[in-house]
């Protein structure tokens, strides 16, 4: 096999693990979103789903702790943004923003005593046979849960948003809150349990960098992901497939660039750091040209407060 | 239909019993006394603020009385929500219609029903009632692309589907075409017929004497008469609600018509906006001393004339539009204003006045150039607040000074102060959207007054409107506009209410041979 060709293949899985912590954040946030919350905080969550899941990594010794830690840290965080913006009809721009500071100090304080500790990753899947398969073996079947958690989750989105009852009824909160209301729906419940949801996948994020993608803590380890996520979704003009495609792109210009600095091109390094956010960005703009259809997607009630009463 | 029930009936379908409601700062509803028997069809009437669409959110749960009972069939009950109200087996049908968009019928109809079961077999479902009852509807369609008129049908069939003993209707017609409201009077003469009672709220009289066997009227949040109106003449029934006499608009005859004072040629819009309609090819002229009234159902292109000869809406080719003969198409509304335009937008919240800013700080937005009430860049209060109070005084605004806010005033107040605001300042050309929508009789009557006066004193005055009578009140001439496009206009005495809710509906594809068209159509 050519040196070339024996590359792409932990080109291919690595680019599946750097797509995995955007995948969660940004389908939770899709779910929010479709509901008519705008939630900014998703940098903060994960921070304190990463933290919190390591902590108790650390601590308990157990990964399965550690995850049930990040999501239940994640919808924690989430919640204060719920009642803030759901419960006191705080301005959901503003609380979003002032989740994401909160969440960087907050993780980093608790971080504090966590930093430089290693931990040992979360176990891979292994198949005789397959996961030894040339190029993309250990793509396909050498990864870990939550890399198969994360792809799984874009078809079970999708099928909760276009085929079930609560997800046309989440549909018709965030298309119109007020009819949705007129119809007797619950829709403070309804959205504050999408912000639940969505803390939880941004913590499960969070979580998959500071366990597993670099098991260690190290504080802002997010490193503008949470922004990125927030993107994807209203570039993927709110769409789970779309989502998908925008992280692996992230994913793969990231492990590109990393593989050409390797390389020692010429390029000065924080350059091509820049490239993977500039790609996604010009990617999803071009895909997202259609105002039309980004205008039928896009929830019509994204980021307006409901009060039932007004 | 019968008018009173038997001695020996059956309890009544509904009844409520000293009903109350208080909002801060207002009584609502006041020991409201209502009785539907079944199979009726009962009026509410009363003026906006009256209390009408409070009691009726109060009969399907969507608010709670602070006081008083609800008998459904003889049986005392609580409505806690809409779920609740539907159990009983009562139905709505919103004024604002409660629909989304982006969902297809289908999935609007799902949501307002308890067990929907899978989708396809309730899409048969809604052909199956659609056809009985001669509501055409296709299940499979995008709300955004539906007409008005549909997308009511979606709500009453959504209503249908759960086999209804109580239908309310609020409003219903008010946004349909004559031929449309016929249609639906069909319907739910039908209805009735069936056994099903209806509670049909609405302000237009004449609609009501013609469906309705029995009439409640409320005012001020009371109950302040019944009748029946078959019995009653229009003009008694608005004096009912309005507790006055009700003036109406003297109209002097039109004197000879000036120049063209906006004249629009070939005038196209093209759009992202999917909900938005373009317009193709208007063209027309309102030349000064007359009323040019634009019918047609919303959502036919009114909103994107009104911004595109406002100046909202910039147009590429200059020349489209031409206000005092000046190509003024790539102009912004402050530079039309300077050429003597002056408007008034549908929205009155938000497009007409700032909703927290003072009456005198509104008025200030658009008279500053012309009443000079800003010089060398600093505002001159005192002429504002002059300026402001001879708009209130000059057309009866019922509000506590220059110093309330604007969204403080009730509809009709509001109305009458953005008009008399546009209209102090003597427009050469004046363009008013939907002056007198949701504004109570006697408002009405005042807006209609002014304009027609505004008319004969020499101004061009372009009226937009859904409401046929007011237009036949007001126009000189009537164009119809629908799907954008712009009918040829017809002198207003030489036309019918039913020809020009054909046009309405879309018969003038071929201009020149209408009176052809529509004879065949009919």
């Amino acid at each position: 096999m050519s040196a070339e060709l024996s590359l792409i293949g932990p080109i291919l899985a690595a680019m599946l693990a750097a797509a995995t912590p955007l995948l969660f954040a940004a389908l939770g946030e899709l779910v929010v979103e479709k509901s008519g919350v705008l939630n900014l905080g998703v940098e903060g969550m994960m921070l304190v789903g990463a933290v919190c899941g390591f902590a108790v990594t650390v601590k308990t010794g157990s990964a399965p702790m550690g995850l049930l830690a990040a999501a239940t840290a994640g919808a924690a965080t989430a919640a204060l943004f719920g009642l803030l913006t759901l419960g006191l009809l705080a301005n959901q721009v503003a609380t979003g923003l002032a989740l994401t500071l909160f969440g960087v100090g907050l993780s980093a304080l608790i971080g504090q005593a966590f930093v430089g500790i290693p931990l040992k990753g979360l176990p891979k899947l292994n198949i005789p046979g397959l996961t030894d398969l040339p190029v993309i073996g250990q793509a396909l079947f050498g990864q870990d849960l939550l890399v198969y958690l994360a792809i799984l989750a874009v078809p079970l989105v999708h099928l909760f948003l276009y085929r079930t009852r609560a997800g046309l009824v989440l549909r018709a909160v965030g298309e119109n809150h007020a009819a949705a209301h007129a119809l007797g729906y619950k829709v403070i419940r309804i959205r504050f349990l999408a912000v639940l949801f969505g803390g939880a996948m941004s913590g499960l994020g969070g979580a998959f960098l500071s366990m597993d993608y670099t098991p260690m803590w190290a504080e802002n380890m997010t490193a503008g992901r949470g922004w990125i996520a927030l993107a994807l979704v209203v570039f993927a003009t709110w769409k789970p497939l779309r989502v998908m495609l925008g992280a692996w792109l992230f994913g793969g210009v990231t492990i590109a660039q990393l593989h050409v600095q390797g390389l020692g091109v010429g390029v000065p390094s924080q350059l091509l750091s820049m490239l993977p956010y500039l790609a996604t960005v010009l990617v999803l703009v071009l895909i997202s040209r259609d105002v039309a259809r980004t205008r039928l997607n896009a929830p019509a009630c994204l980021g307006k407060l409901f009060h039932p009463d007004a | 239909m019968e008018s009173s029930p038997p001695a020996d009936a059956p309890p009544p379908r509904l009844e409520l019993r000293g009903i109350t409601k208080r909002f801060p700062g207002c009584l609502a509803n006041d020991h409201v006394n209502l009785v539907l028997q079944g199979g009726e069809i009962h009026a509410l009437l009363g003026e906006n603020g009256a209390g009408k669409s409070t009691l009726v959110k109060m009969i399907y749960g969507v608010l709670h009385p602070d006081s008083g009972s609800l008998l459904w069939q003889g049986q005392e009950v609580r409505v806690p929500d809409p779920a609740g109200a539907r159990r009983l087996g009562i139905g709505m049908v919103f004024q604002h219609f409660s629909l989304f968009d982006t969902l297809t019928v289908t999935e609007n109809i799902a949501l307002g029903l308890d067990n929907p079961g899978p989708m396809a077999a309730l899409a048969n479902r809604i052909r199956t009632v659609s056809e009985r009852y001669g509501l055409a509807l296709d299940p499979d369609r995008h709300v955004f692309h539906l007409s008005v008129g549909e997308r009511q049908r979606v709500e009453i069939v959504r209503c249908l589907l759960q086999d209804p003993k109580l239908l309310i209707m609020d409003e219903p017609t008010s946004v349909l075409t004559p031929q449309e409201a016929t249609k639906l009077f069909e319907t739910l003469r039908r209805l009735a017929a069936e056994g099903c009672t209806i509670l049909y709220i609405s302000h237009k009289l004449e609609e009501i004497r013609a469906l309705c066997s029995r009439a409640t009227v409320l005012r001020g949040g009371r109950v302040v008469g019944a009748c029946d109106p078959r019995q009653e003449t229009a003009r008694g029934l608005a004096e009912m609600m309005i507790g006055s006499e009700l003036s109406t608009p003297e109209r002097p005859p039109q004197g000879a018509t000036g120049a063209a004072r906006l004249s629009v040629r070939n005038l196209s819009t093209s759009s992202d906006n999917p909900f938005a309609t373009n317009l193709k090819e208007v063209t027309f002229e309102v030349r000064a001393g007359e009323i040019l009234g634009i019918a047609g159902v919303a959502g036919n292109g009114q909103a994107e004339l009104m911004a595109a000869l406002s100046g909202e809406a910039l147009i590429a080719d200059p020349a489209a539009v031409r206000i005092e003969g000046v190509p003024s198409g790539h102009l912004g509304p402050r530079a039309r204003r300077a050429l003597g335009l002056a408007f008034v937008p549908e929205e009155r919240l938000g497009r007409g006045t700032v909703p927290e800013l003072s009456l005198s700080d509104n008025a200030l937005l658009s008279g500053y150039a012309s009443e000079t009430l800003v010089t060398g860049g600093m505002v001159r209060f005192a002429k504002a607040r002059a300026y402001a109070e001879t708009i209130i005084k000059g057309f009866n605004v019922v509000t506590h000074g220059h110093k309330a806010e604007a969204r403080s005033l009730s509809g009709g107040n509001l109305q009458k102060f953005i008009i008399g605001r546009e209209i102090l300042q003597r427009p050469k050309l004046l363009i008013v959207g939907q002056p007198t929508w949701g504004v109570d009789a006697g408002a009405a009557a005042a807006i209609h007054q002014a304009l027609i006066g505004l008319a004969r004193s020499g101004a061009a005055v372009l009226v937009i409107s859904q409401d046929l009578d007011e237009l036949f009140v007001l126009s000189d001439r009537i164009s119809v506009l629908f799907h954008g496009r712009l009918s040829d206009s017809r002198p207003t005495h030489e036309t019918s209410v039913e020809r020009i809710g054909l046009l309405m509906g879309g018969l003038f594809a071929t201009p020149p041979d209408e009176d052809g068209e529509i004879a065949r159509a009919l």
